[in-house]
């Protein structure tokens, strides 16, 4: 470092330096550029959708195009009772496999759950909703928000199968030992000790896969269908938010416009703070 | 088996006859043949991989719930084949109780509820405080958690949680206690504090202890024994003997290189 010291080696050193520099500069702006973009696209989203939320628009109906105010409630409602099916019906699914998959997860059937889980998570979404088109809405001639709920399930059910089987597998040997040694069955070892273990990394991964669902849009288009009123029975068709931004977004009318940006807003706002819980639960309580 | 045989196998608790473990198709140790003697410390010594604590695993059977891991030969709490005889392996690991390596305190249970979750859920709560309060006694470290028993155990220091593990396991009142490198992961003030504990409880128990620490079985152990793997990698039994004896005057050349530090 001081001026005294040999050129040849200063300037090695020197060159060393600055290729570290710019190495932490390039990845650090990578890093950046994409969680600048979400806080774009919420920055974006949040001035475009600000100006139509007030209280109506999460407390009334929609009103008939043209007409000013109305609200989307009915979507949200609707896009709540249909996640929340989705869950019940997923939820055990996953959670079983995926505790099934931790314990006995050796030989060539669990291999095959989990290679067409990954699969399954694969596949787009519209085929999914295509899926449950065909199986539960076109036999009975007649669109429901189960049908929605079922496709979600399945949108589910990989997230929830992993994450509960990575939950489970990272409970350290040491745990279940422990619990086996002290002369507890196997049932009381997995049930009282290793999964209550495994509880807070379960609990993201179920909330993770609801933020996951609760945008989706395109299942919903042949399924819940949508709906102008309330509606809170499930095999009827019924609003939902994600239609209701599709809907208002491709309309003519500036304030079905406004409303989509809101729902938009709405939208990510749900996903936000599924996403913050999701953290929340994972961290300890002593460092909370 | 003649008379004197059968006399000495009551009051040794627990025994093994020729005992072979493996993982898979991999023999981790062949044909050990150990008593374990009633109110002492048993030290099973040697250098990494030489199957000290295989043996300790197969005495709960805890061996065993690896894939492919299995075990062949005999095991015998008092006088009954664990592997070969109507003893279910709960039944086994109550009688033989286990301290691990690394404490393992039950992440999600209080100091209380780690203490007494190999008790019997129907025991009524005013027994099960009772109970616990007696082992944390035992593993002196009833008078540093008797204010704060409802707090998570990974409040605890790691000797403190060492010790938990020890009371959880004294809970159900084993005949044996298993020990497996129970200081290894520990400062030095904690080891000690093990180590007389160790030297208070086997006034009442059966205590088996691994050790690759030479002065720690020195310090703590009534009984040695040395194993050691041989060219294959298979761990066997070189000798057993009263632990001075081992120290001293040991009857096998290896055992005396490694207790004279010339390997290992």
């Amino acid at each position: 470092m001081t001026p005294e010291r040999a050129a040849p080696v200063k300037s090695k050193v020197g060159l060393r330096h600055t290729t570290s520099i710019a190495g932490t500069f390039l990845t650090a702006a990578c890093a950046s550029i994409g969680a600048i973009s979400l806080l774009c696209i919420l920055g974006y989203v949040a001035v475009q959708g600000f100006r139509a939320i007030d209280i109506a628009f999460v407390t009334a109906l929609p009103v008939p195009a043209g007409e000013s105010g109305g609200g989307v409630a009915n979507g949200i409602v609707g896009t709540a009772i249909t996640v929340g099916l989705a869950v019940i019906i997923a939820t055990p699914i996953g959670l079983l496999s995926g505790l099934f998959l931790a314990l006995f997860g050796r030989g060539w059937f669990p291999e095959v759950v989990r290679f067409l889980s990954d699969v399954l998570s694969g596949i787009p979404s519209i085929a999914i909703g295509l899926f449950a088109y065909g199986l539960l809405v076109a036999p009975f001639r007649h669109f429901s928000a189960l049908a929605a709920s079922f496709a979600f399930a399945l949108l589910m059910l990989p997230l929830i199968l992993r994450t509960s089987e990575e939950a489970v597998r990272s409970v350290p040997r040491a745990v279940r030992e422990g619990a086996l040694a002290l002369g507890l069955s196997e049932l009381s070892a997995t049930m009282r000790i290793v999964v209550p273990a495994a509880r807070p990394a379960i609990i993201t991964g179920l909330l993770l896969a609801i933020a996951r669902v609760t945008g989706e849009t395109a299942p919903l288009l042949f399924t819940a269908f949508g709906s102008q009123f309330w509606e809170l029975n499930p095999t009827q068709p019924m609003a939902q938010l994600p239609l209701q931004v599709f809907t208002y977004a491709i309309s003519s009318y500036r304030s079905w416009h406004e409303q989509a940006w809101a729902g938009a807003l709405l939208l990510i706002l749900a996903v936000l703070v599924l996403n913050i819980l999701a953290r929340v639960v994972l961290t300890p309580r002593s460092q909370r | 088996m003649n008379e004197a045989d059968n006399a000495k196998a009551v009051d040794v608790p627990l025994r093994v006859a020729g005992l072979s473990a493996y993982y898979g198709a991999r023999q981790a140790v062949a044909d050990v043949s150990m008593a374990f003697v009633p109110n002492s410390v048993t030290a099973l010594m040697g250098p990494s991989g030489c199957g000290k604590t295989t043996i300790l695993r197969c005495l709960n059977r805890i061996h065993e719930i690896l894939p492919g891991a299995y075990a062949r030969g005999q095991v015998l709490l008092g006088g009954e084949d664990v592997y070969d005889s109507g003893m279910s392996v709960i039944e086994l690991r109550r009688r033989v109780g286990m301290v691990f390596q690394r404490a393992n305190p039950f992440p999600t249970l209080s100091i209380l509820g780690n203490v007494t979750a190999g008790l019997s859920r129907r025991l009524p709560a005013g027994e099960k405080l009772r109970m616990a309060e007696k082992a944390l006694r035992s593993a002196a470290l009833w008078e540093e958690v008797k204010d704060k028993l409802h707090k998570p155990a990974s409040a605890l220091s790691g000797g403190q949680q060492q010790r938990l593990c020890i009371a959880r396991a004294l809970a159900v009142e084993p005949e044996v206690l298993l020990m497996d490198e129970p200081t290894s992961s520990l400062d030095p003030i904690s080891t000690l504090s093990i180590e007389e504990l160790m030297t208070v409880l086997a006034a009442e128990y059966a205590i088996v202890v691994v050790t690759h620490n030479m002065q720690q079985a020195a310090r703590v152990s009534k009984y040695s024994a040395f194993m050691l793997a041989d060219e294959t990698g298979v761990g066997r039994l070189i000798e057993m003997d009263e632990t001075t004896r081992i120290f001293t005057k040991p009857s096998d050349r290896r055992t005396e290189d490694y207790i004279t530090g010339r390997f290992g």
